[in-house]
């Protein structure tokens, strides 16, 4: 129990980046994931096989093999830079564009699904008011479609929380590599360890998962 | 007719011109985007030929890279039937009627639902040790993932039971059989059926978490391609490239299984419950956990 009040501020710290990391990537995914689904909902064939081909590849590619990626491949042998000399934000930006890449694609599924959702009248009316295809999309479709799917979006976000441990793999100091420092260091206290880990995820996820449900609810489109 | 067509007209002469004009627009920007990336790769010699030709050997294949296969493949299975015993026992837990059951079933399954995979993993690795145990890489990626996806499976078995109609278990009582007859000959094997590809699709994810055993150096298909197979070679990128390649077909053909799978169910007459979509469980709640 000590070592978890004595390594509180090396804990908080390893959480600060979770945080980072999830919040960083979880926003360059929303974006990147809504230009996905644009591209996939499009009348151009080239974008719609464009878009289903990056969805195919990330989604069935393990997030470690992404993140491996990133952080070898295009670190250390393509010798991409985010810092002249500072190791550790190189691999901070590195596996936010592995974590960024692979959450956009789940976005962009749960974004069309939503698509799916909005009852047909309402692109109809859109088209026989003169709207084009990317302003039906903008003012009528989307907006409803990202009302119907903030839940799941909200999972995605808990998921994504989750997912930031896997940066450990390049060696950023998140929390469940910091956590597996701290079992280094004291040996004799792994499970009050790993519970003090444990309910800083619960402290991430719980408050994520009450708050999109009641966004949920709140924002839902009364059919 | 398909769902995105409602989202623009059939097009007439001028859109026709303009979706053409635009096709090229975008068709050569995607090219100049994979012709920078290419040529980005190319500056650092990544296509070199010597960096390629391994994967045209058979020894490289079953030497190094069918090794890793078979281990990521035969952690997958374990943890997949553990996994798939542990979700149906406490999916059932948790809809006991006795509360000594239903809530430690219900905190055990929430917690473990809650923690990342890797963090089970690490603890596992340590915990073990720390008990006296000698745990292999394989045991501690097997423990951490069947007590993930078997919790993720204990929610989907819990909402496939729940979406049996009531007039099924009704039934089963009014003919006079015992809760865990109705449990075990009535609920239970509809309730499988309908989540068949709720159930694959979980599968799926589980075999993608088997990638994590890289971290603790388990030897399975990400090691050979990302430690192993460029140590010989000084080939990291290809052979992530390759390996990549090998689980996005393994995980295609599953993920097609389990579409498969949902068409057969909602034709056939097998369950009351209405079949669930992959990755769709408890109300769209769980819906596409990567």
């Amino acid at each position: 129990m000590e070592a978890v009040v004595d390594e509180l501020p090396v804990i908080l710290q390893a959480f600060w980046l979770t945080v980072k990391l999830t919040v960083v990537s979880g926003v360059i995914s929303l974006v990147w994931g809504t230009v996905l689904a644009a591209m996939r909902v499009s009348p151009l064939p080239v974008l719609r096989g464009a878009g289903t081909v990056y969805v195919n590849i990330l989604r069935n590619t393990p997030l470690t093999l992404v993140i491996v990626f990133c952080g070898l491949g295009l670190g250390t042998v393509m010798d991409v830079q985010f810092s002249a000399d500072d190791l550790s934000v190189d691999n901070f930006w590195l596996s936010t564009i592995g974590l960024s890449a692979y959450t956009s694609a789940f976005v962009c599924e749960v974004l069309r699904s939503g698509i799916n959702t909005v009852p047909i009248g309402q692109a109809e009316a859109a088209r026989s008011i003169g709207l084009t295809f990317p302003q039906t999309l903008r003012l009528v479709v989307l907006p409803q479609a990202v009302r119907a799917v903030v839940a799941p979006l909200g999972s995605l976000l808990i998921a994504l929380t989750k997912n930031t441990t896997v940066a450990a793999a390049i060696g950023v100091a998140e929390a469940a590599l910091r956590m597996k420092n701290l079992f280094d260091a004291h040996g004799s206290d792994i499970i009050p360890i790993f519970l003090g880990f444990a309910v800083g995820f619960l402290v991430l996820t719980l408050p994520v998962g009450l708050l999109f449900g009641w966004l949920a609810r709140r924002v839902a489109v009364a059919r | 007719m398909t769902r995105a067509s409602v989202l623009y007209d059939a097009p007439g002469p001028r859109t026709r011109l303009r979706n053409n004009v635009l096709t090229l627009v975008f068709g050569v920007v995607l090219l100049l985007v994979a012709y920078v990336v290419w040529n980005k790769f190319d500056e650092k010699g990544q296509w070199a030929g010597k960096l390629w030709r391994p994967f045209l050997e058979a020894d490289t294949w079953t030497e190094l890279i069918l090794p890793g296969l078979r281990n990521t493949l035969s952690a997958a299975a374990v943890a997949a039937v553990l996994a798939l015993v542990f979700g149906a026992v406490f999916g059932i837990a948790r809809l006991s009627d006795h509360w000594w059951v239903r809530i430690p079933a219900g905190v055990v399954v929430e917690f473990f639902r809650a923690i990342p995979l890797l963090m089970l993993i690490f603890f596992a690795q340590y915990g073990g040790s720390l008990a006296g145990l000698i745990v292999t890489e394989f045991t501690a990626v097997v423990f951490g993932l069947m007590l993930y996806n078997g919790s993720v499976l204990a929610e989907i078995v819990r909402a496939g039971i729940l979406a049996v109609p009531r007039g099924q278990a009704e039934a089963g009582y009014a003919v006079g059989l015992r809760k865990n007859q109705v449990m075990r000959l009535i609920l239970l094997p509809q309730a499988v059926t309908a989540m068949m590809p709720a159930i694959v699709g979980q599968l799926v994810v589980l075999l993608k978490d088997t990638a994590l055993g890289f971290v603790v150096a388990y030897a399975d298909l990400l090691n050979a391609g990302a430690r192993v197979v460029p140590a010989n070679f000084f080939n990291l990128i290809p052979s992530v490239i390759v390996i990549a390649a090998v689980y996005i077909v393994i995980n295609l053909a599953l993920g097609y299984l389990a579409t498969w799978l949902e068409r057969r169910s909602r034709r056939g007459r097998r369950s009351a419950a209405a079949p669930v979509a992959p990755g769709v469980a408890a109300g769209g709640e769980m819906a596409a956990v990567p």
